[in-house]
């Protein structure tokens, strides 16, 4: 039976490992590379890398990060931010990532999504879709924001998760930008709503602060996989722990 | 000296680093006559399968490897180099394979009912259990078929990670050697003497994946496996 997925995602700033709160407040975690092997011997299904350097003119960081990262860990890969260009995504698997991940520039430019994915596949392109939680016209509705989350761009969640489908991504990581980083549990009915929407995985993401969380995520939330930082980084659960209790929960692991 | 098959689809280099993990020589070529003349060859590959017979064609590669299987060396297919062996591909068209083996590649037509869901199928009148996701992406679990080198390495129901729409059916029953389900069972591998070759990404799929690697590397260059 196909196992619910555990990825631990690392944002990676200028070569370091660093998490913050709510896309602010950066604390050093360590070196990538070796966080990635303790991942892998503790049993993480996948790996996301997110590039949060700001100048485009550090890309190569990046690329020396994968490529160091692909000689010692025999796990897919996923890499995301600043992702822009089909020469983007090719340089990125070129290093030796399995996915990228695609996030602004899917929305300022749909097409690219389109293009991307008849250049490598679907199964190697990744949407990432950040809402957050806006009232419009006296109604609450889930907004998909870009650029960490500070502009709005009056696209609505369930609606661009199908476009995304539509133009060829494999995959929909969907980070809720009002629980990233709160450990509060991630948007649970954001997550299954989207979920239902589309027929391609989709990863839960923003928001986790315990093994219950992950439960949530899949159970409740319809998700195919969850994404967690803070709760591994600090060593507040381990990935064995947190896959322990999946199981316990009735949901089928690789343990 | 393993020799993995470059036609500018998929992540040739994570198959070469797995491979000089375990201990194996590899090296990428897209030339006709190294690949003619290797010891072992590899054929990854991700993407779309009329894609890569284009890319095999343009390179005149198809009749090498072709030929190379012909000669009984051990040859290990992965994804879609598994999928590239038969003789129809129904991705996107119709696309003419390598046709070495019988059978064809279609794909996993959403909605997939979860059949281990217990809940009755979509024609039954009853409500649908859970739909799973295409991509059929992630780790499964694998059953054995048959047994002999390599196979006897891999335990039941062990993991591995899949990520694909499509999946291979083969016409001979005997050249399946690992099934996994989805919805419905599918062949996860197929092995044909020394020619191997797996749906999932034993490269991407941590020690099991590596032990399977392992094995290939250790197979002899002249002797034919036993069926």
């Amino acid at each position: 039976m196909l196992a619910a997925r555990v990825i631990p995602c690392l944002d990676v700033f200028e070569g370091r490992v660093v998490k913050g709160t709510n896309f602010v407040n950066l604390r050093d975690a360590g070196d990538p590379v070796e966080i990635a092997r303790r991942y892998e011997a503790e049993g993480a299904d996948e790996l996301v890398f997110l590039d949060i350097t700001a100048s485009h003119e550090e890309r190569d960081i990046i690329l020396d990060v994968v490529r160091r990262t692909a000689e010692q860990v025999f796990m897919p890969l996923t890499v995301g931010g600043g992702v822009r260009t089909v020469d983007d995504v090719r340089a990125l698997l070129s290093a030796g990532c399995d996915k990228v991940s695609i996030n602004s520039a899917a929305c300022t430019d749909p097409d690219f999504v389109r293009r991307a994915a008849d250049r490598f596949g679907s199964q190697c392109i990744v949407v990432n879709i950040d809402p957050k939680r806006v009232i419009k016209d006296g109604k609450e509705v889930w907004e998909v924001h870009i650029n960490g989350g500070r502009k709005p761009t009056g696209l609505m969640a369930v609606e661009w998760a199908q476009e995304i489908e539509r133009l060829g991504a494999g995959e929909i990581v969907l980070t809720s930008m009002d629980c990233d980083g709160t450990c509060d549990g991630y948007d649970i009915p954001i997550t299954s709503a989207v979920s239902e929407a589309v027929s391609i995985p989709v990863v839960a993401s923003g928001g986790a602060g315990g093994p219950q969380h992950l439960v949530d995520a899949i159970l409740k939330g319809k998700a195919d996989a969850a994404l967690a930082a803070s709760i591994f980084h600090f060593g507040q659960y381990t990935i064995a722990e947190t896959k322990q209790a999946m199981r316990d929960a009735g949901i089928a692991v690789r343990l | 000296m393993i020799t993995i098959v470059d036609y500018q689809m998929g992540n040739l280099r994570s198959v070469q680093k797995a491979i000089e993990r375990v201990g194996g020589e590899a090296k990428i070529s897209s030339d006709p006559v190294e690949i003619s003349a290797a010891d072992k060859l590899v054929l990854p590959g991700v993407g779309a399968f009329g894609d890569a017979m284009a890319e095999i064609r343009r390179r005149d590669l198809a009749q090498p490897i072709i030929d190379f299987v012909a000669t009984g060396r051990p040859f290990l297919g992965i994804c879609l180099g598994l999928q590239l062996l038969f003789e129809t591909g129904l991705e996107h068209g119709e696309h003419e394979g390598l046709g070495i083996l019988k059978g064809d590649v279609v794909r996993f037509e959403p909605p997939v009912l979860n059949s281990d869901s217990g809940q009755p199928a979509a024609d039954s009148g009853q409500p649908a259990g859970p739909i799973l996701k295409v991509p059929h992406m992630g780790w499964n679990t694998v059953t054995k078929r048959s047994s002999g080198p390599i196979l006897d390495d891999i335990q039941d129901g062990s993991h591995f990670y899949f990520v694909h729409s499509y999946y291979v059916r083969p016409t001979d029953p005997d050249v399946v050697a690992l099934t996994c389900d989805y919805g419905h069972e599918f062949c996860a591998m197929v092995r044909k003497g020394n020619l191997l070759a797996t749906q999932f990404h034993p490269e991407k799929s941590q020690a099991d994946g590596l032990k399977l690697l392992a094995g290939f590397n250790g197979l002899s260059t002249d002797a034919e496996v036993s069926a």
